[in-house]
């Protein structure tokens, strides 16, 4: 059985199809340039500049302290924000309608204006350490999408479950990760992935937080594009490209990508 | 094993509503008794302050004489059958059986052999290394039902375990849930909305409304012989009609209902009549007959359905409008003018209410 597709919108598709690839491959083009400078097509092939991403000893750094960051603010977000959406769930009817939303508050405001606030309230009056600032700040980031991720898996969850594991002795706790969590363990995943990928990127909390002898790898990326415009930059973000794509590819294998758009 | 459940005077709120209204029940050692009732009338809250998923305002519960009125949920041994059958989805079946086992600290082949036992008493041996979600409806409530009797605990408790199941099912299991409950002569408590299934698989029932138990009764009891206006709505008395003696003449009792109506009743028949009391019929406890020459309470017939095994009229009377049913044999139109003749089987006397 064929059916018959306008032309029209065949050439829309491809467009914005285009539209989305595009830029992502012109990156990945230059980065794999012989030239000195930035440019597409590129000019020969090479992986010098993938090699020289690592021979800058700031861009080593900034990867080792991207990805501690990226791993500590999620684990900090998922032990705040799994027993938080539980309770929310859990407690829906007794709970304020408002609550849940608090927990959404933080991408609800602009970054930048999160990112400010809170370097003069954490960094300038209590003069936080850089790493504790940083690290605080990704969590705050990350914690809306582990708490929505969450009570998304959480809504679809019969509470009368852990009732009938607590009435056969199970105290509450021991429910909690016996019963509740192998239950929600996909959505646990996929928060995780999220929340990883999310503060892997960002830049506009961490511009403000970061400082001397600290820094993450997207800003480092701005740092060093205003003095140098070799295809480094373009490396850098293919790096980061393929990092995402990587957890994405996990995630499609082990859920399938429908589970985050749910 | 077994043990006696007592409820002394529970109150019970949510918020500032309160559910439960100074409720006293005891259930004696192996006995069933059902919570039946409208939702909302205060039976699963009843049974969830009995497994301690929710707090009492005030009173006590003691199952055996211990009293569990503020021990956890987890502690108090009690075998939990729900509504939507809450297996863990990720544990096979015999691993959710085994699951109450597991907690009192029974391992390896004991644990297995008893589970393997209690699969075999429900037919679902054969099942045993299925996941909850690949099993039929009835077959995931035969494993909750393992489930909760493999801990042979001293109180079951189902919470209408039967709802989600189709009707001819639903008869079948409350037929293999009794047997299991009589063979291990377990005390249990069964809240169902379902009145047949009540009173077919109870030794009581407890009929509950707005909090309270309005009567507390064997199955044949409260059919024939409800104590309140109540109850007898609720077990298909649907004409009421409040009556008045004029005249006692031996084992005849002359009563006056509304409207002037008399009729005679037998003492016989009914037993002891008060001076004001409610006379409870039946649809079929009121023969319609077009012989205007017997004594009955004269009607206008109005709307006429096919029952089956009867025809049903909406009648018009001056004790009220009732309902009754007349023979088959003799279809009557509407607008006739009859007479209902009170079938005493069928009817019951209602002492007047205090309030």
């Amino acid at each position: 059985m064929t059916q018959k597709i306008h032309p029209l919108l065949i050439a829309g598709t491809v467009l914005v199809f285009m539209f989305l690839v595009g830029p992502l491959i012109i990156v990945l083009g230059a980065a794999l340039s012989d030239t000195t400078y930035l440019t597409f097509p590129p000019q020969g092939l090479s992986l010098r500049w993938f090699e020289n991403i690592f021979q800058i000893d700031a861009f080593r750094r900034t990867i080792v302290t991207s990805l501690q960051i990226a791993f500590l603010s999620t684990m900090i977000a998922l032990v705040i924000g799994i027993p938080a959406a539980y309770a929310l769930n859990r407690h829906r009817i007794q709970l304020p309608g408002w609550l849940s939303t608090l927990f959404i508050l933080p991408v609800l405001v602009p970054e930048l204006v999160l990112g400010f606030s809170l370097l003069k309230n954490l960094a300038v009056q209590f003069n936080s350490p850089i790493y504790i600032s940083l690290l605080f700040g990704h969590s705050l980031l990350v914690l809306p999408y582990v708490v929505r991720v969450i009570s998304a898996s959480l809504a679809s969850f019969d509470f009368s479950i852990e009732e009938a594991a607590i009435s056969l002795g199970s105290p509450p706790l021991k429910t909690f990760f016996t019963i509740l969590l192998p239950n929600v363990r996909s959505g646990v995943i996929a928060a995780f992935i999220l929340a990883f990928i999310t503060s892997i990127n960002d830049v506009s909390i961490s511009i403000f937080l970061t400082g001397p002898g600290l820094s993450t790898l997207p800003i480092q990326l701005l740092a060093h594009m205003e003095q140098f415009f070799d295809p480094t930059v373009a490396s850098v973000s293919v790096l980061l490209m393929i990092l995402t794509v990587a957890v994405m590819a996990i995630v499609e294998r082990t859920l399938g990508l429908t589970f985050l758009a749910k | 094993m077994t043990q006696a459940l007592t409820l002394q005077s529970i109150s019970a709120h949510y918020g500032t509503t309160q559910v439960l209204e100074n409720l006293s029940l005891s259930v004696a050692e192996g006995e069933l008794v059902s919570l039946l009732g409208a939702s909302g009338c205060g039976k699963t809250t009843t049974l969830r302050l009995v497994a301690g998923f929710l707090q009492p305002t005030s009173g006590a519960i003691t199952l055996g004489g211990r009293d569990l009125t503020r021990l956890p949920p987890y502690q108090r041994d009690i075998g939990l059958v729900f509504q939507n059958y809450a297996l863990f989805p990720h544990l096979s079946v015999a691993d959710n059986v085994g699951f109450g086992l597991k907690q009192r600290g029974i391992s390896g082949a004991d644990r297995t052999k008893r589970v393997t036992a209690m699969l075999e008493r429900v037919g679902l041996a054969h099942l045993a290394d299925r996941l909850p979600g690949a099993l039929s409806g009835g077959q995931k409530q035969r494993v909750a039902l393992a489930r909760a009797l493999v801990i042979e605990p001293p109180l079951l408790m189902f919470d209408e375990p039967l709802s989600n199941l189709d009707a001819k099912l639903r008869i079948d299991m409350r037929v293999e849930i009794r047997q299991l409950q009589r063979a291990n002569g377990t005390t249990s408590v069964y809240v169902t909305h379902d009145q047949e299934e009540a009173f077919s698989i109870s030794d009581r029932v407890a009929i509950m409304h707005a909090g309270r138990i309005m009567q507390l009764d064997t199955p044949e009891t409260l059919y024939q012989r409800p104590a309140n206006a109540f109850v007898a709505r609720f077990v298909g008395f649907e004409n009421l009609i409040a009556m008045k003696v004029v005249a006692r003449d031996g084992a005849k009792v002359t009563a006056e209902a509304p409207g002037g109506v008399r009729l005679t009743l037998s003492l016989e028949q009914f037993g002891t009549i008060p001076d004001r009391f409610t006379l409870a019929c039946r649809a079929d406890g009121l023969a319609v007959t077009d012989n205007l020459a017997m004594e009955g309470i004269p009607a206008t017939l109005g709307l006429r359905t096919y029952l089956g095994r009867a025809y049903q009229y909406q009648c018009e009377t001056p004790a009220g409008a009732l309902v009754a049913n007349g023979p088959l044999t003799r279809p009557l139109e509407p607008g006739v003018a009859a007479k209902l003749v009170p079938v005493p089987e069928q009817c019951t006397i209602l002492a007047p209410e205090a309030d």
